[in-house]
């Protein structure tokens, strides 16, 4: 809660100012019944009919008023909640994104979704709701209690001789109530999973004849949230009756404690009716309270969730920076680097080679053998266990993520296209040119793009999924060169590409971006034969590492691989 | 109850969500044929909740019984009567609270069975959905139907409908009881009660629209934070954080600004009755100390009306809150019918016939199709498969070869032309036993949520582990489930995020392994499995295909050299076709493709 307290602390002024609104609205509220026990007490029996207008006038200029404070109060509350969920939101979005890639395995992103999205509606609601109820309660209740405590004291200790009881129960079943509720969103968002699955597996599917089977599954994870949810409200709903039933039987004993007490001639009949009027604000104060308390956890847990999110430590420092000459060869340099994802197998070991500006380093491997870590490494998202990294004789960890990632065009195994224009795509949210990114298009052999009615402003759908694979991949290269990067990372990432595209992929490649280093992985020798060298991955060990012909020299598993795809010609 | 299907559904296959509003009647309508099911439990939540509130309600006059059996004066009161009535009252309270809690556990009841009929039909109707649906809609406005919307249904039904009742109850018994008191004073009612009407509706009115923009507002927003929650690696690659996060803030702000601006509608809702009830309050003081001055009506009757004015108005203050959670409700409904009436896939027609002992002869005959209706993705393609044979398609991205698919399996429809199997129009043969007859290994691999052998065993009924074992070992996956801390009961979450690309893929061979159609579809099936497993598989995939029409779509020329048919496919027409000899002998674009495979272009000059 400190966390989320600290966005609410720069909204204190203006909430007092809402709260004291809120205030003098409540009161005035509360003054009306007084008004009107004045005329009928006072006026009445003495015949005074302007004065009964001109109370009657106040009435409704109080009510008047109590509206327009009300009314002002409410939209200044919902202002207030505006502005702190918009900060929430906001901040929270921005640490997701500076998460270490390692924070970001630990939270999942389905969890990192939901925090973002029902999260922090979770919160807005408890901050909207407590501002606009949160005042008006305590003062109904305490005020409620303050009157009836001058009207009688010791009917009034019956009253609250009831409060305890009543906060037991909101304690135990608000408590029980919440472990509840957390294992209903379990069972929701195993729903939600299983729905999700089915839409981007729909294909299989219906190819499979699998839609009973998956319809069955669904039934299952569906009946499982209306059981827990069920069995949630029935716990949560025992509250109200319960404070009911109290709240009446301790109204039953005031009624008979006030008929000893006017029988022994302390108190007269009256004023047990009056108290009995002013029970019911009381009770309805009450059961606002228990709401209040509802919301208060159910945003409490919620609250919490984003605050491991928001607090989570800063990790990926930035160390050191020497002095020495940024453009020194080599550009990259792997100095014995071994990493584990788990800590318990290394993924890849003893890892070793340098590259010069401009030169091209090819990675072929078995499915698995780590090739892609090798990438997640040099772009910092894990730092190594053993051994250093260099660009341009610095150590990675002394730069800082906008200084290293700016060095970088990448496209990943299964990369991330989103719902927006196809140049938007290629652009990616940087300052580049509309000629710069038909000319990153063109070297990317993205031909299609232009054959479109609307060419680069073509939509491109959530992930991509109306475009094929090939036209992804060309995308992504588009994207990946359009900024001129220093050094260029590809990861398979010409596998949707027939051959004879990937071999005019490859020329322009080595025409226009010459000075740019690159590390391209793929299964395909003729893609990666001519680069500078070649590194042979096994089980996250190098076995080979030289240019295409000592390779085939030297290293049989890379003799293999050849073998196999250009036996037909050699 | 037998209204025509999809009422709601105003042309087309438009955009979701989007359409203008619908009137509230047709959605109360289809959400009323979701009650109705629960007509029972309806009944009796309608008698519990009658006879809980007479009981509260006889409480306040008990009391008064009791408290006039306590008269003024030391000695006087007569505690007999007193606690007469109050062992009543506790017997009577505590019935109600009973009643009451009885009364919220059949509507918890009711409710979950209304929702839980809701999604089972929303996700039966997804599994009814074309594949067209899917490819241009983003999942996470659908998941936000099932989730967000559904849910506000469902708060909406467990406790506005008790709220309602409750409220007409008390509504009609102390307006009654104020009648009896005094038809005079009523007619102040006749003044605030139109008055509160007005706003109510004019309320309803202006506050529906806002409430649509807010869940679409804030259904932009999730899905946009599903969608770069996805792509944070990307994002942080290219150092482009801060921009994407500024263009979450715009959505962001625009949900927040939308949400203000129902809210801040809604929250004048609460104020404005109270205003309402306080002014009847001061009239009533008025006009009531005028009648009692002219002697019309005792001062303990001024107090009850007062008394029961304030019960009267207490609920009807509780109105104007339902009416504001059902609007919301409302338009949640809204979506998800709408979602509802989405078209399905057209039904089997019918003169379906289904398919069975297939022998595996396919052809296309002049086939047109394109995904929208000015972009033509194949131009009167022919094909003629013999049984058993192996059917290759080469071609640059985009001329259509998953196009090609898509057809065969009926996920599309062509707009003109013929394909058929074994001589029958596969558009009159029933599509589930049209896609049975396939398996396939798809680029874009799918695996669920559940153990490796839960995903190996998907396609097959009573598939014995042994076979599944057999058919990773072919698929040369075995030996790296085996590595994995519980073998073939290793949880694969989230889509198996933590494999590989290739891995997957060899899981889905696997798979698709151990089916037995007649025909087999490979696209792309390899396209991420390294050269030497690829070989290593070879033997198990060239079983796979034996007997089987297969039709084969890949890139590396090598794996289907051996192919009967070679179908070169250019800007969506078979620009030439042959066997791997026949096209090389025609020195054609595909042995220009060939060429390039041994193309050694380099990146290094």
């Amino acid at each position: 809660m400190k966390t989320i307290l600290s966005y609410i602390r720069p909204k204190v002024p203006i909430m007092s100012v809402q709260l004291f609104i809120k205030f003098l609205g409540t009161v005035l509220e509360l003054l009306l019944p007084w008004m009107l026990s004045t005329i009928l007490d006072d006026f009445v029996p003495a015949g005074e009919t302007s004065k009964i207008y001109l109370w009657g006038i106040m009435m409704i200029v109080c009510a008047a008023l109590a509206l327009a404070s009300n009314v002002i109060a409410n939209k200044m509350a919902t202002s207030i909640s505006k502005d702190i969920t918009l900060r929430l939101r906001q901040d929270l979005f921005t640490k997701v994104t500076q998460l270490s890639a390692s924070q970001e395995d630990f939270f999942t992103t389905p969890s990192l979704i939901s925090r973002l999205t029902t999260d922090t509606y979770n919160v807005h609601q408890m901050i909207d709701r407590m501002q606009r109820l949160g005042i008006r309660a305590p003062i109904l209740l305490l005020g409620g209690i303050t009157i009836t405590m001058f009207l009688e004291p010791v009917l009034t200790m019956v009253l609250v001789a009831t409060l305890p009881l009543l906060a037991c129960v909101v304690w135990f079943v608000s408590h029980y109530g919440i472990q509840l509720y957390t294992q209903a969103q379990a069972a929701l968002d195993q729903l939600i999973r299983k729905a999700q699955e089915s839409m981007t597996g729909i294909r299989v599917i219906q190819a499979l004849s699998k839609v009973d089977y998956e319809r069955n599954q669904f039934d299952t994870a569906n009946r499982q949230v209306v059981v827990r949810e069920r069995r949630a409200s029935l716990l949560m709903n025992i509250t109200n009756p319960v404070m009911n039933l109290l709240l009446n039987t301790g109204l039953t004993f005031v009624v008979i404690v006030g008929a000893f007490r006017v029988n022994q001639g302390i108190t007269e009949p009256g004023t047990i009716i009056a108290f009995l009027s002013y029970f019911t604000i009381i009770l309805n104060a009450l059961m606002m309270v228990s709401r209040l308390f509802v919301m208060y956890s159910k945003g409490a847990a919620s609250g919490r969730r984003i605050a491991q999110v928001l607090t989570a430590p800063a990790e990926m420092l930035q160390e050191k920076q020497l002095a020495c000459d940024l453009t020194a060869n080599p550009h990259i340099e792997f100095d014995h680097v071994s990493f584990s994802y788990t800590k318990v197998q290394e993924t890849v070991s003893d890892i070793h080679f340098s590259l010069n500006q401009g030169e091209t380093l090819g990675i072929i491997g078995p499915t698995g053998s780590g090739k892609s870590t090798i990438l997640s490494l040099l772009l910092r998202f894990y730092d190594p266990d053993q051994g250093t990294i260099k660009i341009n004789g610095q150590n990675l960890k002394a730069y800082s993520p906008d200084q290293l990632h700016q060095k970088f065009g990448v496209v990943f195994q299964n990369d991330f296209l989103y719902n927006d224009s196809i140049g938007e795509n290629i652009r990616f949210g940087r300052p580049i040119s509309q000629e710069e990114i038909e000319f990153a298009s063109r070297i990317a052999q993205a031909g299609f793009i232009w054959e479109r009615e609307d060419g680069f402003a073509s939509e491109v759908a959530s992930r991509g999924s109306n475009l094929s694979g090939g036209q992804k991949q060309r995308v992504l290269l588009a994207r990946a060169m359009a900024g001129h990067p220093e050094i260029l990372l590809l990861d398979d990432s010409s596998s949707a590409l027939d051959y004879k595209t990937d071999a005019d992929l490859r020329r322009a490649l080595g025409t226009h971006f010459a000075h740019t280093t690159k590390i391209i992985i793929s299964q395909r020798v003729s893609s990666i034969q001519n680069a500078d060298k070649i590194l042979v991955l096994e089980n996250g060990s190098m076995v080979g590492y030289g240019t295409h012909d000592q390779l085939m020299d030297s290293c049989k598993s890379y003799q293999e691989i050849a073998q196999i795809q250009m036996g037909a010609v050699e | 109850m037998a209204k025509p299907k999809g009422i709601l559904n105003t042309g087309g296959p438009s955009r979701a969500f989007e359409r203008p509003s619908v009137p509230s009647t047709v959605i109360l309508k289809r959400l009323w044929k979701y009650l109705s099911h629960e007509k029972w439990l309806l009944v009796l939540a309608i008698v519990l909740s009658v006879s809980a509130n007479l009981l509260s309600l006889a409480g306040p006059k008990l009391s008064g019984y009791a408290i006039d059996a306590i008269k003024p004066g030391p000695g006087l009161v007569d505690f007999d009567t007193v606690f007469y009535y109050t062992k009543y009252m506790l017997i009577f309270y505590l019935c109600s609270a009973v009643l009451t809690y009885m009364l919220s556990s059949l509507m918890v009841q009711l409710s979950r069975n209304v929702i839980y009929r809701m999604r089972r039909d929303v996700y039966d109707h997804l599994t009814k959905l074309p594949v067209r649906f899917f490819d241009s809609r983003a999942t996470g406005d659908i998941l936000s139907v099932l989730s967000y919307d559904i849910d506000t249904i469902n708060a909406s039904l467990s406790n506005d409908l008790v709220q309602m009742f409750t409220s007409i109850i008390t509504v009609t018994v102390s307006f009654g009881m104020m009648l009896s008191i005094s038809p005079q004073l009523m007619v102040i009612f006749a003044f605030t009660i139109p008055f509160s009407i007005l706003f109510t509706r004019y309320r309803s009115r202006k506050v529906r629209p806002l409430y649509r923009t807010r869940s679409q507002k804030l259904g932009a927003l999730n899905a946009y934070a599903e969608e770069m929650t996805g792509g944070l690696k990307t994002i942080k690659a290219y150092n482009q954080e801060s921009e994407f996060i500024h263009r979450f803030s715009e959505r962001n702000f625009e949900a927040c600004e939308s949400n203000y601006r129902a809210d801040c509608f809604a929250s004048m809702t609460g104020p404005t009755v109270i205003f309402i009830n306080n002014l009847s309050l001061a009239l009533i003081s008025m006009l009531g100390s005028l009648l009692y001055m002219t002697g019309s009506i005792t001062l303990g009757n001024v107090s009850s009306f007062v008394l029961y004015s304030r019960k009267f108005s207490g609920p009807i203050n509780e109105f104007a809150n339902i009416i504001s959670e059902l609007q919301s409700a409302l338009a949640a409904a809204e979506r998800v019918f709408r979602l509802l009436d989405e078209p399905t896939e057209s039904a089997d027609a019918p003169d379906a016939i289904t398919l069975d002992q297939v022998k595996g002869a396919v052809a296309l005959k002049d086939v047109c199709f394109g995904y929208d209706n000015q972009v033509p993705v194949l131009r009167h393609f022919n094909l003629e498969a013999k049984p058993g044979q192996i059917v290759a398609i080469v071609g640059p991205t985009g001329a259509g070869k998953t196009t090609v698919i898509n057809l065969l399996m009926r996920f599309y429809d062509p707009d003109s032309g013929c394909i058929s199997i074994d001589g029958h129009d596969i558009a009159h043969v029933t599509r589930k036993s049209l896609r049975k007859c396939f398996s396939m290994v798809l680029q874009d691999t799918w695996l669920f949520s559940g153990t490796i052998f839960e995903n190996l065993a998907y396609g097959k009924e009573n598939v014995t582990r042994e076979e599944v074992i057999q058919a990773a070992k072919a698929a040369k996956i075995h030996r790296y489930i085996q590595s994995l801390p519980n073998g073939y009961d290793t949880m694969l979450l989230d889509g198996g995020s933590s494999i590989s690309k290739g891995q997957k893929q060899l899981l889905t061979i696997a798979r698709a392994m151990l089916l037995d159609a007649p025909m087999l579809i490979l696209d792309e099936a390899t396209s991420n499995v390294d050269t030497q497993t690829e070989r290593q598989i070879q033997e198990a995939m060239l079983k796979l295909m034996e007997n089987r029409t297969c039709f084969v779509i890949a890139h590396r020329l090598s794996t289907i050299q051996n192919a009967d048919q070679i179908i070169v496919l250019r800007n969506g027409a078979a620009a030439e076709c042959g066997t791997h000899d026949q096209l090389m002998a025609r020195q054609g674009y595909y042995s220009q493709l060939y060429r390039a495979q041994f193309d050694t272009a380099d990146c290094d000059h």
